[in-house]
């Protein structure tokens, strides 16, 4: 037996090195002509967090975060269908984006220095403000964080609240011990059977898992302060500024539609019979905004008319009629409000 | 030397194939740095330095946030060795009664020997971890309210406090955990506690990993010939006798290298810890991972660490096989 390994060694060695250094940098090169190519736009979401991003009993995403990708994936492909989502957990998910593995990264992450300058990672526009807060059940009568003095609180790796968690321990000297787990279905689960006094992640995290996780919501009250910032938004690979600016512009377009009225319902109503020439420009009846973008005149015109306006995107999935109960908060519009303020679509 | 000897051109062969690896290594590693740097990716080993910012739940050393990344990894690590020894101690000894039993006269014993070690060897080791811990957090009592066991071992949600012993006055002094009622609320105070992750994650490896010691442990009394039991029971020794003098320190000589195997496993498989929020070396470096962005450089450092940390292992298993081994004369 004489393989070409053994009759031509070196030749065969050296065949491959050449190989594998032709495959290097395969991951470079536009994302925007990629997504194209492949018809459809990969999402990082989460795992399972109801309101922002979870799988239904018949594997149907749905959520704010998920709205996001819809939207993208309806201006840049004509179709908010064309989603592949990647549901990823906290210490997995900027591995996922740095790698190529993901587009989007919508996954209800914070907007940090630390993120945005030395990870390869651009954060985009802000699509929900939160704070991280404390749950803790009804019983131990618990009306201030303050009184977590020496308490056992259980914590998801892989975000930013450990660190905010310590801040708030030592700023206010409670000596709180945390106790980290990897998986978001560990820690829930080990709050829930009482290992820890109470259980700290984002604000709308809290509500959604008291909404989904609890056997009786009521007995687990979510305390008053919020210890920190949270911005929240999509983020994408750097170097790529085309996309960058495709994935920030959706979701600004989705939030100036809340602020002139375009709705789901109305987008085709009003792009057919509106004169107000905000309306006409959103919806590429004027200025081709599109065209800017590297994509079509329509493209925010089927953004909205697949997932409607931010504020329709909000109530369907976390307001106050949904059992997460979420008030809008600083999530208005920043004309009745709220910080939720779209850069001018023009 | 001939250049077309057989020889010479061997070694020339080795010598290409080795540069190439090296120049495979260096240009993997050049081209992960560019990559890295072209992506705005930072990399390096400075930020072990910097401050962590983050708390640990148990420590068996001084540490608190403002101590250093480096800090926290050995605080990891020595979590992670903490379980591995204990871990090791109890499969041993509880492996080795159990694969006595396998091979007992009493045919009850050997039963619940086989089926514990059918149980436990054949159910994923990550499920097993989950159910101690949930039975662990579930099932017992809530911290203010602890099982009481002859007033000085306490049991609750929060863990086990056990007494312990404490340097005092250049002597060892028992401290006894005590149980005090203030204002109507109840504490523990004193002793030495261990929290639920600890003793989920310590009993579910040990009594796993027990069961794999228990075949070897049989294999290896199997394998010493049937005359040496008989040859002992001629000369009147009782049968516990026969097995501690005679079988048992022929049958380690067989055991001891595929025990070190085990022992290799449970070191390993202790990072599973991560899952059950127990914080050792893995679970830390997953905090240092996210909060620095430096994946690369956290994950060479686990790798390294479990590395070091078994071929340790091995070596110490090594010399005590060669001191065990049965010597020609």
């Amino acid at each position: 037996m004489h393989s070409l390994l053994t009759r031509r060694p070196l030749q065969t060695l050296a065949t491959l090195v050449l190989l594998t250094a032709g495959s290097v940098n395969a991951w470079a090169g536009k994302t925007l002509d990629t997504v194209k190519q492949r018809d459809h736009v990969v999402c990082g979401v989460n795992t399972g967090l109801a309101g922002f991003g979870a799988a239904d009993s018949q594997g149907k995403w749905a959520g704010l975060d998920v709205d996001v990708c819809r939207a993208v994936a309806a201006a840049v492909l004509g179709n908010a269908e064309k989603v592949r989502y990647v549901p990823l957990s906290a210490p997995q998910r900027f591995t996922a984006l740095q790698s190529g593995e993901v587009d989007v990264l919508s996954r209800n992450t914070t907007f940090t220095l630390t993120r945005d300058a030395s990870m390869g990672l651009h954060q985009t526009a802000v699509t929900y403000y939160d704070g991280q807060g404390f749950m803790t059940p009804a019983k131990n009568n618990i009306k201030s964080a303050k009184q977590l003095k020496g308490a056992t609180v259980c914590v998801q790796s892989g975000t930013t609240t450990e660190k905010n968690l310590t801040d708030f321990s030592r700023a206010n000297k409670l000596d709180i011990k945390p106790v980290v787990f990897e998986k978001f279905d560990a820690a829930n689960a080990a709050y829930f059977a009482g290992r820890c006094k109470a259980y700290t992640t984002d604000a709308s995290s809290l509500a959604s898992i008291r909404a989904k996780e609890a056997k009786t919501p009521k007995d687990h009250v979510i305390l008053p302060e919020l210890i920190s910032k949270e911005p929240l938004g999509p983020l994408v690979r750097r170097g790529d500024d085309e996309w960058l600016a495709i994935v920030k512009w959706t979701v600004y377009g989705l939030i100036e539609a809340e602020e002139v009225g375009i709705t789901a319902a109305t987008v085709d109503k009003l792009k057919a019979e509106s004169t107000d020439p905000v309306v006409l420009r959103l919806l590429g009846k004027s200025d081709d905004t599109g065209k800017l973008l590297g994509l079509d005149r329509e493209w925010l015109a089927r953004a909205i008319g697949a997932v409607g306006n931010y504020g329709e995107i909000f109530e369907r999935h976390l307001g106050e009629k949904t059992p997460m109960a979420l008030k809008r908060g600083l999530n208005a519009q920043w004309n009745k409000g709220g910080l939720q303020y779209a850069m001018p679509i023009r | 030397m001939p250049l077309h000897s057989r020889r010479t051109r061997a070694l020339l062969y080795q010598a290409i194939l080795v540069s190439l690896l090296l120049g495979l290594g260096y240009w993997l590693l050049n081209n992960t740095l560019s990559n890295l740097r072209a992506r705005g990716i930072q990399s390096g080993f400075d930020f072990l330095f910097d401050t962590a910012g983050f708390d640990i739940g148990e420590s068996m050393v001084t540490y608190d946030s403002t101590h250093a990344y480096w800090q926290a990894f050995v605080v990891g690590l020595l979590n992670t060795l903490r379980v591995s020894v204990l871990g090791i101690v109890i499969c041993t000894v509880w492996g080795t009664l159990l694969g006595l039993g396998r091979v007992s006269n009493n045919a009850l014993a050997r039963g619940l020997c086989y089926g514990y070690t059918e149980l436990f060897r054949n159910i994923p080791l990550l499920l097993q971890l989950f159910m101690w811990y949930v039975l662990l957090v579930e099932f017992m009592p809530d911290t203010d309210a602890p099982l009481h066991f002859n007033d000085w071992l306490f049991l609750s949600k929060g863990g086990l406090t056990m007494p312990w012993l404490m340097p005092a006055d250049g002597a060892w002094l028992w401290d006894v955990p005590v149980w005090r009622t203030v204002d109507g609320v109840g504490d523990v105070t004193g002793g030495a506690s261990v929290t639920p992750e600890f003793l989920a994650l310590t009993w579910g490896l040990s009594l796993y990993t027990s069961a794999f010691v228990a075949e070897l442990v049989r294999g290896g009394i199997t394998a010493v010939p049937r005359g040496q039991t008989e040859a002992a029971k001629s000369i009147g020794l009782s049968a516990w006798q026969t097995q501690r003098l005679v079988v048992l320190p022929q049958a380690m000589r067989v055991v001891i290298p595929p025990l070190t195997n085990q022992y290799l496993n449970l070191i390993k498989n202790s990072s599973l810890a991560v899952a059950i929020g127990y914080p050792d070396l893995v679970n830390i470096s997953n905090t240092a991972l996210n909060q620095t962005g430096r994946a690369v450089e956290c994950i060479a450092i686990v790798m390294a660490v479990y590395l070091s940390l078994s071929l340790l292992t091995s070596v110490l298993m090594n010399a005590y096989n060669r001191r065990m081994a049965l010597k020609a004369r």
